[in-house]
């Protein structure tokens, strides 16, 4: 036994046929058995194994995006719970995007942010105000509704706008430090939310607390994206583009200033990182990557209105982001899925299968204690027992090891790991090795 | 090493699971739909907040429809069909109530849906019923664009915010002769709409509307509020939203020494609304759609049977609950009929359940137009006479 | 415009008071614990909540039991406060043995994880005690003040006038400066302030100087719990109905009070939570009027958080606070 598990833990092949064995059985038991929501579960699961494996990094995302895809949406889609599955999987998509903008403000930057759900909201208000009929109580041209091809284009513009919030935020608060800048933060959350929900007069740009309803719903090719699985194919391109983003720019010269402030402020002006465009760029970023999920969100629901940007929002994706383990990148994803998953999914189906159970005779519960009500009472249990747990989050933060030797051998031009100015480029061409 | 090792034997344990997993789910596939004793299984799923700041008039809801499913389910047995109750907590949060429909909708046994109290949870998970066919009945939505997108699926019972409003109006003008009317609302939708449209209404009747003010829903200190009250001097105090907001404001008007009264909408309909203005409801006047439960036999029985099951009291939510779920039924026995006994699909209830016209429920009677609003909408007006619940009625507007 | 402001200027100062004085006592319970521990302690506004609910659960105990007309009512708020204070010190002094104390080596925001964690926890275990109980989790609890009294504000200037206020106002205001002052002198003039402060300053130093560090910090939560649970019973006292989700809102409040004061600073927690309540109470009285109807008083939150953030952009470290000047 001892050597079967030492084989498995240093060979790859046998680490791959194993995990090729287990996604199989996986796929095929969601396919037959419909209804199963542990099946789906431990699909997604072996993406997480699949990080753990020791193969390859590019078969790696190959084989990801194989299952991602490919075999869950086509196994899934059997059942009747296809669109369930499919909705989950859009929310965790959106989740982890805008999970991922917070680790820039809070995990690789330091700045602790507790309003962030305020550049959701101005991505899904964006969106929303042009694809209805809104805009044309204060536009003075153009025709709206907008229609659905618009879609494409307001992701970009959601993304800006929302930049243009997160500097406007970042500016006022930038001589202000730590705990100062969580209660900044939140108000300001709180203040576009309010701001929001009461711009109904003397012009109404966001019908208040009524919300926008009847959004249109994007267009690609003539054809109406309407349903939770198209949504699904969309979400999973953005989230690859923005996993993408993040780690170029984490492993860039940007992200090494962002570690450097969170790690002491004044060593990093010492070493003459600016401090203004650093900070100001973290929350651009963390807030575009919000707003382009709110864009998407708003669409998705084709209604927004302020109640779904409370301050219990923002502390949830903050949340995500700790308890996956802050500036991590693969941990701020577990955490994003873990979370939605839970709130979603898994509780929702404990709590019908315990109903189910007590209108079957088998346990019977009392009314005041029905475990319909229990969500968030388990979800706080289960907030402690992780944070107890795992303090340093699922999966903590690891700087990328560089090899020395690497180093020295690459020169200036050819560098990966270097973005370098000009001038210093000139400066190492001249020289022969570093 | 260890990390290492736990994680191989994590990624053996998981494999087996997933094994087990394929097999024993097939298994509950199977067994989940169809029989119970040989008859089908029909659900009804409830779908309104049941945790959060609004969780004791979604929990009315909930328990209105839980009764109405055990007051019929002898009935549903004779025609061999076996009726459950699905509730659903959607958190007043319209992420978490898009879900649950999806969900709801996998589940191909629920064939209904009563809920939501929030229209803004309401709306969008509408859009996910009307895609599935499944009928929707709400006890509590009263903004106008609930019904106003023209869903085959979305009907209710309750009065629109167009109709409730003006019928306070004409009552606060006419019968109360106020002149001078100071409004608040809470700042939701339901709150917002029905304040706008008794505003709009009271200022066509003549009134002057000397104040409208928002309030936050959760705070318990309105003395900001009205200080503004007492420097304007009006007549009468019109306030959109829900009891909890509203004791307070009324109780803390009354200490104030404002002494005018206040009116309100069919949130205010509730014993807990008494508990917490204590005395000074004396002052208050309240419009529902739903008419004297005290007055019919049938309205009683409901109250005690009510208050025997669950050691509650009856709100206006849990009778709104209870019809809603009443006509659903209704229209569930009507597509089983014109199916011939057997099982409908989800399309069939909800046309049978627009197409009723005349449903006599415990304390309104119920029958759809073509957008799913009900046609008898009556408002009645009460008034607490005493510090008690419920009101004494005090007045009707019809149409 | 500016008549009627002035108008109702006592009414509003006398509202703002007792809307400030209840943040200032929750304020402090957050400032004492982030002096010592640099943590800011979410789960104290549920603490708070609790206290409100512990003490209305007496009263409707005593009340049930006759004992509520038997005695006179200051009596039974001494009881109340009593009892209630010492059960919510030793819920606080709980919760950070079960949640703080194994993290204290871990990143900061963890803590914040837990805390939001045992709010989740605390709010539905009331919501479902109070269910259990009285089949709803909006809880009245009875009256024990009842006067009105009024004050002839009219008399001191003509511009003014007349307030009115319930006696439950005197009530709250002096018992808040109570446990203000003895907080003040506890923390100022007894040994174990002195040692709360030394842990303050600096933890390693105080333990090297036979402070019982673990000791000084289940100490600081007791005491500050105990404030906040104190603070819920003056709330209960004064709005008269309770639910469990109080606790939320009025944290945030609180919390903003004790960084607008400069968070550490228990002096200026007290001075922010009055000014917060009175800016609160002055937003939602006169913002229409002045504004001419463009904002209306449903913007007071918006009106305390700019506020706060002018304060924060012109002095970074709150009002009272000491700029911390960073060596390197």
């Amino acid at each position: 036994m001892k050597k079967f598990i030492t084989i498995l833990l240093t060979n790859r092949t046998a680490q791959l046929v194993l995990f090729l064995v287990y996604v199989v059985v996986t796929t095929a038991s969601l396919y037959l058995a419909e209804k199963s929501v542990v099946a789906f579960l431990l699909l997604l699961l072996s993406i997480l194994i699949l990080y753990f494996l020791k193969i390859k990094t590019p078969l790696k995302w190959v084989i990801g995006l194989l299952i991602l895809g490919v075999l869950l949406p086509v196994s899934a889609s059997q059942g009747p719970s296809y669109q369930s599955y499919m909705e989950v999987a859009t929310l965790v998509g959106i989740y982890v995007a805008m999970a991922l903008g917070l680790n820039i403000v809070v995990g690789l930057a330091g700045l602790l942010d507790l309003g962030f759900v305020a550049f959701f909201a101005v991505g899904a208000y964006t969106y929303g105000i042009f694809a209805t009929g809104q805009a044309a109580n204060f536009m003075p041209f153009g025709t709206y509704p907008l229609s659905g091809e618009s879609f494409w284009v307001f992701l970009l513009i959601g993304c800006f706008v929302a930049a243009l919030f997160g500097i406007l935020l970042g500016i006022p608060v930038l001589r202000v430090k730590g705990d100062y800048l969580a209660i900044v933060t939140l108000g300001f959350g709180e203040i576009i939310r309010i701001v929001f929900n009461n711009m109904d007069k003397p012009v109404n740009i966001t019908n208040g607390s009524m919300g926008l309803a009847s959004i249109a719903p994007p267009r690609i090719f003539g054809i109406d994206l309407m349903f939770p699985n198209q949504f699904y194919y969309v979400v999973l391109v953005m989230v690859i583009l923005v996993i993408y983003a993040v780690r170029t720019l984490e492993h860039s010269k940007i992200g090494r200033s962002w570690k450097a402030v969170r790690e002491n402020e004044i060593a990093a002006q010492a070493m003459g990182v600016p401090l203004v465009k650093t900070k100001l760029t973290a929350f651009a970023i963390g807030a575009s990557f919000s707003g382009m999920m709110g864009v998407v969100f708003a669409a998705k629901q084709t209604f927004v209105d302020p109640t779904s940007f409370t301050l219990l929002e923002s502390t949830t994706i903050l949340v995500m982001v700790v308890l996956g383990g802050m500036g991590s990148l693969p941990g701020v994803i577990l955490g994003a899925a873990v979370v939605t998953i839970l709130n979603l999914q898994v509780l929702t189906e404990i709590s019908n299968w315990m109903n189910q159970l007590n209108i079957n005779g088998v346990l019977s519960i009392p009314d005041a204690l029905s475990p319909v009500k229990m969500q968030r009472f388990i979800f706080g249990a289960l907030l402690i027992v992780f944070a107890l747990y795992r303090s340093k989050g699922l999966i903590p933060a690891k700087n990328r090891k560089y090899d020395p030797e690497q180093l020295k051998q690459t020169k200036g031009k050819n560098s990966k790991f270097l973005f370098l100015s000009k001038e210093k480029l000139k400066a190492y061409e001249g020289r022969e090795n570093l | 090493m260890l990390k290492k090792k736990t994680t191989a034997v994590f990624m053996a344990a998981t494999l087996a699971m997933g094994i087990i997993s394929g097999c024993s789910s097939s298994n509950t596939s199977s067994s989940g739909e169809g029989s119970k004793d040989g008859k089908t299984v029909i659900k009804i799923a409830s779908q309104s907040p049941l945790s959060g700041g609004s969780a004791t008039l979604g929990e009315a809801i909930k328990l209105g429809t839980q009764l109405s499913i055990e007051d019929h389910k002898a009935e549903f047995e004779k025609l061999g069909f076996e009726l459950q109750l699905v509730p659903y907590d959607d958190q007043g949060d319209p992420k978490k109530g898009v879900a649950n429909a999806q969900l709801i909708a996998s589940d191909k046994e629920i064939l209904g849906v009563v809920g939501h109290l929030n229209s803004g949870v309401a709306i969008p998970s509408s859009e996910t019923y009307e895609k599935y066919s499944i009928p929707m009945i709400s006890p509590a939505n009263t903004a106008t664009e609930v019904t106003d997108r023209g869903l085959k699926v979305v009907n209710r019972i309750v009065a629109r915010d167009d109709f409730q409003g003006p019928a306070g109006a004409d009552y606060a003008v006419n019968t109360l002769k106020a002149k001078k009317i100071f409004v608040i609302q809470d700042k939701t939708a339901y709150g917002t709409g029905l304040a706008d449209a008794f505003k709009g209404a009271a200022e066509k009747l003549g009134a002057e509307i000397v104040g409208y003010e928002g309030i936050t829903v959760g705070e318990k200190d309105f003395n900001g509020v009205l200080n503004q009250v007492t420097s304007k001097k009006p007549d009468l105090i019109y306030f959109g939203g829900m009891y909890s907001e509203g004791g307070l404001i009324l109780k803390q008007a009354v200490d104030k020494g404002i002494d005018i009264p206040f009116m309100g909408g069919d949130a205010l309909d509730s014993s807990s609304f008494v508990d917490i203005a204590g005395e000074a409801v004396k002052k208050a006047y309240l419009s529902s759609v739903a008419g004297d439960a005290t007055k019919t036999a049938e309205g009683k029985k409901f109250a005690e049977d009510y208050k025997k099951k669950f050691s509650k009291n009856i709100e206006s939510y849990s009778a709104y609950a209870y019809d809603s779920t009443g006509v659903l039924l209704k229209g569930l026995a009507d597509a089983i009929d014109k199916n011939g006994g057997k099982l409908p699909s989800r399309a069939q209830v909800r046309d049978a359940v627009r197409a009723i016209t005349d449903y006599q429920g415990v304390v309104t009677k119920v029958g759809f137009d073509d957008k799913g609003d009900n046609k008898y909408g009556k408002i009645f007006i009460y008034k607490f006479n005493e510090a008690s619940y419920p009101a004494t009625m005090d007045g009707e507007i019809s149409k | 415009m500016w008549t009627e402001v002035i108008q109702t200027l006592p009414q509003v100062v006398i509202d703002g008071l007792t809307l400030g004085a209840v943040y200032a006592v929750i304020a402090i319970g957050y400032t004492m614990v982030y002096g010592i521990l640099e943590l800011i302690n979410f789960a104290h506004g549920e603490v708070f909540m609790t206290g409100a609910f512990i003490g209305t659960a007496i009263l409707l105990t005593f009340s049930g039991i006759g004992w509520l007309a038997m005695m006179p009512a200051v009596v039974v708020l001494i009881i109340v406060l009593i009892a209630t204070s010492i059960l919510t010190g030793f819920l606080g002094m709980g919760i950070e043995r079960v949640a703080y104390r194994p993290l204290r080596n871990a990143p900061k925001l963890i803590t914040l994880i837990t805390a939001i964690g045992i709010s989740f926890l605390l709010q539905d275990i009331i919501r479902f005690i109070a269910e259990i109980k009285k089949g709803n989790y909006i809880v009245t609890g009875p009256e024990i003040f009842t006067n009105k009294i009024k004050l002839d504000a009219s008399s001191i200037l003509p511009q003014f006038q007349d307030a009115s206020f319930k006696s439950t106002f005197l009530v709250v205001i002096i018992v808040a400066i109570i446990m203000m002052i003895g907080l003040d002198f506890f923390v100022n003039r007894t040994k174990w302030g002195m040692a709360m402060r030394a842990v303050a300053q600096d933890r390693d130093t105080a333990a090297l100087m036979t402070i019982n560090v673990n000791k000084v910090i289940s100490v600081t939560f007791f005491v500050g719990s105990a404030l906040g649970g104190a603070t819920g019973v003056l709330f209960a006292i004064q709005y008269g109905t309770i639910d469990p989700y109080i606790g939320f809102i009025l944290g945030i409040k609180a919390f903003t009070a004790a960084v607008l004061g400069g968070i550490g600073n228990i002096r200026g927690a007290m001075v922010g939570g009055m000014l917060l309540g009175m800016l609160e109470m002055f937003a939602a009285a006169n913002l229409t009027g002045l504004t001419g109807g463009v904002f209306g008083a449903e913007y007071k939150d918006v009106f305390a958080f700019i506020i706060l953030i002018v304060v924060l952009i012109f002095k970074p470290e709150g009002l009272f606070g000491k700029a911390v000047i960073e060596k390197v």
